[in-house]
C-alpha cells in the first residue's frame, strides 16, 4: 500500500485537497467573453463580406449584447480578485507570457470596439437617436469611414479573444487536464458556437436564422471533432494526463460533461437542428438555448475539472 | 549567484519544527504556512520504506508562476529567488493555479504568499533561513550554488538527489537528498 | 492599506535600534557577545530576553523575540545551550501559542453552590488565596499537615514544594516517576547504583550504535537526543529500532526489528545470551566491574535466538545479526533505555536487562555510550529547617515499592481513597501543571480519590478535565511571562539558565512563586519565605556560582568547566559502584532482598481476545501530551489524534480513512468521543495506535474540545510494576464501535 499524507501545514481550504483557486468567476468570465467574441466574430465577418444587409440580426442587433457580456465578465474578474484595489496594476504593464495581461489588454481593446460598433447601428434600433455633440457626429463620420478597418481589427480581436479563454486555461501546466494546446481552438469553436446560438435566438430572419443553423451545425461537429482528439492526446500521453482524462472517464466529473456538455450542449442541438434544418416544426429556441448553455456547462466544468487535476510526486 | 536549499530526506523526522519556525519568524498567519510536510510510505508490514520531505516553494529557474502572472508582482529576486511584491499582486490567482507544487497561497490581506527563502529578512543579513537554523535534525542545507563551499553545493555533491517533478520543466531549487 | 504587514515590519525592525521602548518594565537585552562569537551572525531583534522551555521537560533555554510593538513574535534557542544547541523542538517554537491562546485561565474561581447546582465564582486573587489557607490549616489542625499531598509536574513544583514542605507534608509526586521513566530509574539503579537523569546521560553524539526499544526519537522531539542522533546517523552510526509499529525511527534505521509487543524481555534475553555465548562481551569490563556474571550466564543459557523467535516473532539471525552489530560497536553502543518505560507491570525488571546488556557491552562510562554528567553546586537561600513531617510519603504505600527512589504519584492517589484499614491519608491535594485525568490511568479510580477529597486546588494555565472538579482554581501566567527556579541540569558540562518574563502576564494570572509565596504568608510561613521577590532571590544564587542576574539577562546560560575529567571511565580505573557489593550488579542483590528475581526473567503477557486490538499510545513531534492540544500554533499543525488501523484489519470490518469511530475496551468502557481512522501499514494487525493527549473534554478548550480520543479513558487496566509502583498501561485492548450517534459525540462532556 502507498500512503501519502501530508502531515502538517498547508491545509488551507483553498490548496487542499485539491486547488479551489478559482470558482465561478472565471468561468463565467470566460464564457461572456467567448460569447461575445462570437457575435463580434460574425458581425465583423459578415460586413467584410459585404453582406449587413442579409444578416441585420448578426451584425446590428447581436453586437448590442456583447459591452454588457464583457462588463459583466469583467466585473466577474474584479469580483474574483483577492486584491481589488490593485486591479488598475493590471494596465501598468503587458505581459506576453502572461495570457492573464494579454487577455486583459484584449478585453481593454475589444470593449470600446464593441462599444464603437453598437454606437455606430444604435440607429437600427433607435432610428430618432441623434448624437448631441457635433464632435459625435464628427467621430461617428469617421469611424463609418474606416469601418472595413474597424471590421478587421474586431475580426482580429475577437478571434484573439476567443482563443485567449482557452489559452488561460492551456497555459498551466502545473494542471495536467489544462495543459493542451487543444483548448485554444476548442474554446474559441465553442465561443463562435455559443455566438452562432446567440444570434439564432435573436433574429427574426428565417434566411438568417438558417445560415447561422448551419454554422452552428458545423462548429458543434468541429468541437466533437476536437474533444475527441482531447482525449486522445490525453490518453496517449503521460501518467498524469491519463489521470486527468480520467475525471470525465469514470472519475467524478463524468456525469455532468458526458450529460451537459456534451448530450445536452452538443449533440441534442446538433440533432434539433437538423431536424429543423430538414423542415421539422419545433420551438426554435430550444437548440440554441441548449447550446449556450453547453457552453457555460463546458467552462465550468474545464475549469472545475482542471483544478482537480495535478501532477502526482 | 543562485539560492537553493536541499532537505536530506534521510533524516527529516517531520517533526514540522520548519513550519512553525517559519510562521513566527515571517508573521505567517495561523491557518496558512509556505512550507509543509509530505510523508509517503511504501510497502507492506513489515517491509517498508517512509520518504519525509519538508517541502516549500522550489525558486524555480524557469517558473511558470513568474511567467504568468499579469502585474509582475511575481519576479526572479536576487540570487534567482522567486518573490511576490504584494503591492503589485492583484491576488488574481494565476500564479496559484500555474505552480505545480501548490507551493502558493493566497494571504488574507489579499496578495499571493508563499516561501521567500527568507531572503530579506534575514538571508540578506548573513542568517539562514527560518527554516534551516531551526531544524532538529539539521537536515536542511541552504547557500548559493555558485559557491563550490556553500553548504548546498558540498551536499549536492556528495549526496544522490532528486528535485520534483522534474518532467514539469520548471528547473527547481529544491533538492531532496535521497 | 497600501503598505502590507510584513513590508511594515521590515522598516521598523530597521529603525528598531533607536526605538525606545517606553513603558516596558524589562530590561533590555542588548546582545550577547558569546553569541556573536559562536554563530557569525545574530539574530536582530529589538528586544530578547532569556527564557528555557516549558512545554516539555527537556528545558531548552532560549530567547524570546518581540516585535517593534512589543508583542512576542517567536522563540529562538540559545547558541550556548547544551539541551537544545540553539534550535528549539516545534513545540518549543510554536510555544508562544501558550502565552496567545485565548483561552487561558484568567481569573482565581472558587466553587460555589447555586440553587443546588455547582458552579465557579470568579475571586480575587486575595479571597482565593484566604479560602486555600483557611481549609488547609482546618485540614492541618484536624488530621495534621502530612494529609496534604502535591502533584506537580514542571517549574511550579519548586515553589509549592517549597510551600508544602514548610507546611509540615513531603507527599509530593509527579507523574513522571511512576507513570514515566521510574521503572529505568530504578532498574539502572539496582544495577549501577546510579540513574539516568533527564537530560538522560546517553552520548549519542558520539555514538556507533544505538539500539531503540520503543523509545520513538522523532516523534518523541526530545531536543538534544533527537538533534545528536541525526549526527550520529550522519557519521554512519547504526540505528537499530525494535518497536511493533513502524515508528520513524524505525524509518530511519539499518535494522528495525518489528516485535510482537509486549515480549521485548525475551529479545533482551536472547540478545544477553548471544554476547555471552559468543564472548562478545567486554571482559575485561566484565571482569573489573561487575558482580554475578557466573549466575548471570547460566541463567541465559537456554534464551536462544531461536528461543526468543518463538516468543517475539523476531527473526534468529537477526537477532545474532544485531548482537553482533552492538558487539562491533562497543563500546560506543547505547541499548537505549528509553523515558516512558511502564508498559507491562515488568518494566523495571525489563530494564534490568537493559542495564545488563549494556554492562556486558561496556558502555557505561565510555565515549559514544554513557558518560557522568555534572551538576553545578547551587547553594539554596538560607532559610529555617523545614518541620519534620509526621508521615513520609511512603507510608501511604507502606511496605510497598521499597526500591522507589521517588515518590509514587499513584500511590497517593490510591491512599487518597478511604479504606476500613487506611483511616486517613491525604484529605487535600493541591495539583500543579498536571492534568491527572490524563497522566493517571484508570480514570475512575483517580475520582475516587477526588471525591474524598476535602480540597482539591488546581493550579495550571488552561481549563482542563481536572480544573472542572477543582474547589479552587488558580490560573498561572505562562512560562514567558514569570521568572521561576533557576535551571541547573546536569549534562557534559555543569550549567545554568535563566528564565525571565518576556511580557507582563495576561489577564489576571499570576507566577507561581508569587502564588506559593503569598499563600505562605497567609499560612503563616513567611519565615520560609524570607527573599524579596524572585530577583532578588535568583540574584543571590546566581552570585554564589559566580555569575549575577544581571549577567544572566543578558547570556541566558552560563555553562561551567567541569570540576574533573571524568566524563568517561579512563582505562583500567579502579570504580566503586554506589550499590551494595560496590560492583556493576548483574545479579541484584537489592532486588534479592526484596524479594524479586535479581535476574531478569521473561513473563508472557495477555493478549488481545477475539476481535480486539491491544491499544498502543506515543508521541507527535508537535505535541506534549495534553498540553498543547489547545495551543493554535500547534493545533495549526495537527488538531486532533487519528487512530492508526492494519489495512488487513481495516478491511475485516470495513474501515475507511477518515472515518469516526468509537472505542471500547476490554472494560467495555467506550470513549467519550469519536476518532478518525488512518488505515496505515505502519502499524501492526493485533495493535491500533494513537498519539497520546488528545479527547479533550472541557468545552473551554475551543480548539481542543471533543477532537480525537483521550487513549487515558481506555487505560483503565493497570499493570502495577511490584518493584516501583509503576503504573504499566500497554495492557489493554480495544474493539471498534462503527454503528454510533454522531450527536453522542457531544454527550457526556
Ligand atoms: N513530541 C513529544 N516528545 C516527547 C513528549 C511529548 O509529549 N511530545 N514527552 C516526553 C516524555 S515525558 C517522555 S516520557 C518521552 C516518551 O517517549 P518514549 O520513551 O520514546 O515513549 P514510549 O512510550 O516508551 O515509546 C512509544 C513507542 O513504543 C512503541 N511500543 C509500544 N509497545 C511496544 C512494545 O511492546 N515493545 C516495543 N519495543 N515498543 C513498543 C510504540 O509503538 C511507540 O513507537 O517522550 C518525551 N518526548
Ligand atoms: N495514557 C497515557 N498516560 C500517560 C502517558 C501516555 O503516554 N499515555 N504519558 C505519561 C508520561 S511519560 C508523563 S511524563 C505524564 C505527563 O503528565 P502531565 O505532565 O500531567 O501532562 P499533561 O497532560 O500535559 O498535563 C500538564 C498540565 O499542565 C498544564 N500546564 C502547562 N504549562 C503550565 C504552567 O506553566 N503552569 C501550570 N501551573 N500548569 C501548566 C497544562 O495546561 C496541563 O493541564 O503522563 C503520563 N501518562
Ligand atoms: S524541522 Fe527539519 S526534521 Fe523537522 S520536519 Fe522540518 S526539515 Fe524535517
Ligand atoms: S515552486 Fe511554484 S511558486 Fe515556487 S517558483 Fe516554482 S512555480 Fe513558482
Ligand atoms: S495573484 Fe498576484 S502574484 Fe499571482 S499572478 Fe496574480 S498578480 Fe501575479
Ligand atoms: S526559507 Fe524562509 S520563507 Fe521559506 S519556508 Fe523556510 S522559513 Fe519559510
Ligand atoms: S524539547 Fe522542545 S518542548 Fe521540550 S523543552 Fe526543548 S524546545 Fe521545549
Ligand atoms: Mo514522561
Amino acid at each position: 500500500m502507498r500512503e501519502e499524507i501530508i502531515t502538517s501545514g498547508r491545509m488551507n481550504h483553498l490548496i487542499d485537497p485539491q486547488l479551489h483557486i478559482w470558482h465561478w468567476h472565471i468561468p463565467l468570465y470566460l464564457f461572456l467573453g467567448g460569447l461575445a467574441a462570437g457575435i463580434l466574430f460574425f458581425a465583423a465577418l459578415y460586413t467584410v463580406l459585404g453582406k449587413e444587409k442579409e444578416y441585420p440580426t448578426a451584425v446590428k442587433i447581436a453586437p448590442f449584447l456583447t459591452p454588457f457580456l464583457l462588463m459583466v465578465g469583467l466585473l466577474a474578474l474584479l469580483l474574483d480578485l483577492n486584491h481589488k484595489l490593485y486591479f488598475w496594476r493590471l494596465y501598468t504593464t503587458i505581459r506576453l507570457e502572461s495570457p492573464m495581461s494579454w487577455g486583459a489588454w484584449t478585453l481593454m481593446v475589444v470593449t470600446p470596439l464593441s462599444i464603437i460598433w453598437c454606437a455606430l447601428n444604435i440607429k437600427t434600433i433607435f432610428p430618432k437617436w441623434d448624437w448631441k455633440y457635433k464632435w459625435l457626429w464628427e467621430l461617428d463620420k469617421f469611424f463609418r469611414k474606416n469601418l472595413i478597418i474597424i471590421s478587421w481589427i474586431m475580426l482580429i480581436f475577437s478571434l484573439i479573444l476567443g482563443v485567449y479563454t482557452g489559452i488561460l486555461f492551456s497555459a498551466f501546466n502545473a494542471r495536467p487536464l489544462w495543459n493542451t494546446s487543444i483548448l485554444g481552438p476548442l474554446f474559441l469553436t465553442s465561443g463562435l458556437s455559443t455566438g452562432a446560438a446567440a444570434i439564432v435566438l435573436m433574429s427574426k430572419n428565417k434566411h438568417e436564422r438558417h445560415t447561422f443553423a448551419r454554422i452552428d451545425l458545423m462548429l458543434i461537429g468541429i468541437e466533437l471533432f476536437l474533444i475527441v482528439h482531447m482525449f486522445m492526446g490525453f490518453l496517449a500521453s503521460t501518467q498524469v494526463h491519463i489521470e486527468a482524462a480520467s475525471l470525465f472517464l469514470g472519475g467524478p466529473y463524468t456525469t455532468p460533461f458526458w450529460l451537459f456538455v456534451v448530450t445536452l450542449g452538443l449533440a441534442t442541438p446538433a440533432l434539433l437542428e437538423v431536424l429543423e434544418l430538414k423542415g421539422f416544426k419545433m420551438p426554435v429556441f430550444i437548440a440554441p438555448v441548449l447550446v449556450i448553455f453547453g457552453g457555460l456547462m463546458f467552462r465550468f466544468i474545464i475549469a472545475y475539472a482542471g483544478q482537480a487535476s495535478r501532477w502526482l510526486y | 549567484m543562485r539560492y537553493a536549499m536541499a532537505v536530506d530526506t534521510k533524516k527529516c523526522v517531520g517533526c514540522s519544527d520548519c513550519v512553525v519556525a517559519c510562521q513566527t519568524e515571517n508573521n505567517v498567519p495561523i491557518g496558512y504556512c509556505r512550507d509543509w510536510i509530505v510523508e509517503v510510505t511504501d510497502g507492506t508490514y513489515p517491509q517498508l520504506e517512509i520518504e519525509i520531505r519538508s517541502e516549500r516553494c522550489n525558486h524555480c529557474a524557469n517558473s511558470p508562476c513568474v511567467r504568468c502572472c499579469p502585474t509582475g508582482a511575481s519576479h526572479y529576486a536576487k540570487g534567482g529567488v522567486v518573490l511576490v511584491t504584494p503591492h503589485k499582486c492583484i491576488g488574481c490567482g494565476a500564479c496559484i493555479a500555474s505552480c505545480p507544487y501548490d507551493a502558493r497561497f493566497p494571504h488574507p490581506d489579499g496578495y499571493v504568499d508563499k516561501c521567500t527563502f527568507c531572503l530579506h529578512n534575514r538571508v540578506e543579513k548573513g542568517l539562514n533561513p527560518a527554516c534551516v537554523s531551526v531544524c532538529p535534525t539539521k537536515c536542511l542545507y541552504f547557500g548559493d550554488l555558485d559557491d563550490p563551499n556553500s553548504p548546498v553545493s558540498k551536499v549536492l555533491k556528495n549526496r544522490k538527489n532528486k528535485t520534483l517533478i522534474p518532467e514539469a520543466g520548471t528547473n527547481p531549487h529544491l533538492f531532496f537528498l535521497i | 492599506m497600501a503598505t502590507s504587514r510584513r513590508q511594515f515590519i521590515k522598516i521598523s525592525a530597521l529603525g528598531a535600534g533607536s526605538l525606545a521602548l517606553a513603558g516596558t518594565a524589562f530590561e533590555l537585552a542588548k546582545g550577547s557577545s558569546i553569541l556573536d562569537k559562536i554563530s557569525g551572525a545574530k539574530e536582530t531583534g529589538p528586544l530578547r530576553t532569556p527564557t528555557y522551555c516549558e512545554i516539555c521537560f527537556w528545558q531548552c533555554a532560549g530567547w524570546v523575540y518581540k516585535d517593534a510593538d512589543g508583542n512576542i513574535q517567536k522563540i529562538i534557542g540559545n547558541n550556548d545551550d547544551q539541551h537544545c544547541n540553539g534550535r528549539f523542538c516545534p513545540r518549543g517554537t510554536g510555544g508562544i501559542g501558550q502565552y496567545h491562546d485565548e483561552d487561558r485561565l484568567k481569573t482565581p474561581l472558587i466553587r460555589t453552590s447555586e440553587g443546588g447546582k455547582d458552579i465557579f465564582r470568579e475571586a480575587s486573587w486575595d479571597e482565593a488565596l484566604d479560602y486555600i489557607a483557611d481549609k488547609m490549616k482546618k485540614i492541618a489542625a484536624e488530621h495534621g499537615p502530612e494529609c496534604l499531598a502535591l502533584f506537580t509536574h514542571g517549574s511550579g513544583g519548586a515553589h509549592f514544594g517549597h510551600m508544602l514542605k514548610a507546611f509540615g507534608s513531603a507527599s509530593i509526586a509527579a507523574p513522571s516517576f511512576a507513570q514515566c521513566r521510574g521503572p529505568r530509574e530504578v532498574g539502572f539503579l539496582t544495577t549501577f547504583g546510579d540513574i539516568i537523569y533527564s537530560p538522560e546521560r546517553i552520548d549519542i553524539r558520539d555514538t556507533r550504535c544505538m539500539v531503540l526499544i520503543g523509545t520513538h526519537l522523532g516523534e518523541n522531539m526530545h531536543n538534544g537526543q533527537v538533534q545528536e542522533m541525526s549526527d550520529a546517523i550522519d557519521k554512519g552510526a547504526t540505528i537499530i529500532t525494535v518497536d511493533p509499529r513502524f515508528s520513524t525511527a524505525a524509518s530511519k534505521s539499518k535494522y528495525w526489528l518489528p516485535i510482537k509487543p509486549a515480549t521485548d524481555m525475551a529479545l533482551l534475553l536472547s540478545w544477553i545470551n548471544v554476547i555471552i555465548e559468543n564472548e562478545w562481551y567486554d571482559k575485561d569490563y566484565v571482569e573489573r566491574y561487575t558482580y554475578g556474571f557466573a549466575e548471570l550466564k547460566e541463567h541465559v543459557k537456554t534464551f536462544t535466538p531461536e528461543w526468543a523467535y518463538g516468543i517475539t516473532t523476531i527473526d534468529p539471525n537477526i537477532i545474532r545479526e544485531t548482537a553482533r552489530e552492538m558487539h562491533n560497536a562497543a563500546p560506543s553502543v547505547i541499548v537505549n533505555p528509553g523515558r516512558h518505560v511502564t508498559w507491562y507491570g515488568d518494566d523495571t525488571q525489563r530494564l534490568r536487562a537493559v542495564a545488563i546488556l549494556t554492562a556486558l557491552l561496556g558502555s557505561w562510562g565510555r565515549r559514544g555510550g554513557y558518560y557522568k554528567p555534572e551538576k553545578l553546586h547551587l547553594p539554596n537561600y538560607p532559610v529555617p529547617p523545614f518541620p519534620v513531617p509526621k508521615r513520609l510519603p511512603a507510608e501511604a504505600y507502606e511496605g510497598k515499592y521499597n526500591l522507589a527512589n521517588e515518590v509514587v504519584a499513584n500511590g497517593l492517589c490510591d491512599a487518597t481513597i478511604p479504606t476500613v484499614t487506611n483511616e486517613c491519608n491525604f484529605k487535600a491535594w493541591i495539583v500543579n501543571g498536571t492534568n491527572l485525568l490524563a497522566a493517571f490511568p484508570n480514570q475512575a479510580k483517580t475520582m475516587e480519590a477526588i471525591k474524598a477529597l476535602q480540597l482539591l486546588v488546581v493550579i495550571d494555565t488552561m481549563p482542563i478535565e481536572l480544573t472542572g472538579y477543582a474547589d479552587v482554581v488558580l490560573p498561572e501566567c505562562t512560562y514567558l511571562e514569570r521568572y521561576d527556579m533557576i535551571r541547573n541540569s546536569g549534562h557534559r558540562q555543569p550549567n545554568v539558565a535563566l528564565r525571565m518574563p518576556a511580557a507582563e502576564p495576561k489577564y489576571n494570572t499570576k507566577p507561581a512563586s508569587w502564588i506559593a509565596k503569598e499563600l505562605a504568608g497567609k499560612l503563616g510561613l513567611s519565615a520560609w519565605f524570607p527573599w524579596k521577590d524572585m530577583e532578588e532571590l535568583l540574584d543571590w544564587q546566581f552570585k554564589q556560582v559566580g555569575t549575577s542576574l544581571e549577567e544572566m539577562k543578558r547570556i541566558g546560560v552560563k555553562n561551567f568547566p567541569r570540576e574533573f575529567d571524568d566524563l568517561y571511565f579512563s582505562p583500567g580505573e579502579e570504580v566503586i559502584f554506589n550499590t551494595n557489593t560496590g560492583k556493576i550488579e548483574l545479579y541484584s542483590t537489592d532486588m534479592e532482598n526484596e524479594g524479586f528475581e535479581p535476574l531478569p526473567l521473561y513473563t508472557a503477557h495477555e493478549e488481545p481476545p477475539e476481535g480486539y486490538y491491544r491499544l498502543n499510545y506515543g508521541r507527535a513531534p508537535m505535541h506534549t501530551f495534553s498540553r498543547t492540544a489547545n495551543n493554535p500554533n500547534l493545533t495549526d499543525l495537527m488538531d486532533e489524534n487519528v487512530l492508526w488501523v492494519n489495512p488487513k484489519v481495516a478491511k475485516l470490518w470495513g474501515l475507511e480513512n477518515d472515518q469516526m469511530v468509537k472505542l471500547k475496551n476490554q472494560d467495555d468502557i467506550i470513549s467519550t468521543f469519536a476518532i478518525k481512522v488512518r488505515v496505515t501499514e505502519r502499524i501492526r494487525w493485533d495493535s491500533v495506535y494513537m498519539v497520546h493527549g488528545f479527547g479533550h473534554n472541557n468545552k473551554k478548550l475551543t480548539r481542543a474540545h471533543g477532537r480525537g480520543i483521550n487513549d487515558t479513558e481506555l487505560v483503565t487496566r493497570v499493570h502495577i510494576d511490584p518493584v516501583m509502583g509503576g503504573t504499566g498501561m500497554r495492557g489493554n485492548f480495544v474493539t471498534f464501535i462503527t454503528d454510533f450517534d454522531m450527536d453522542g459525540k457531544e454527550a457526556e462532556a
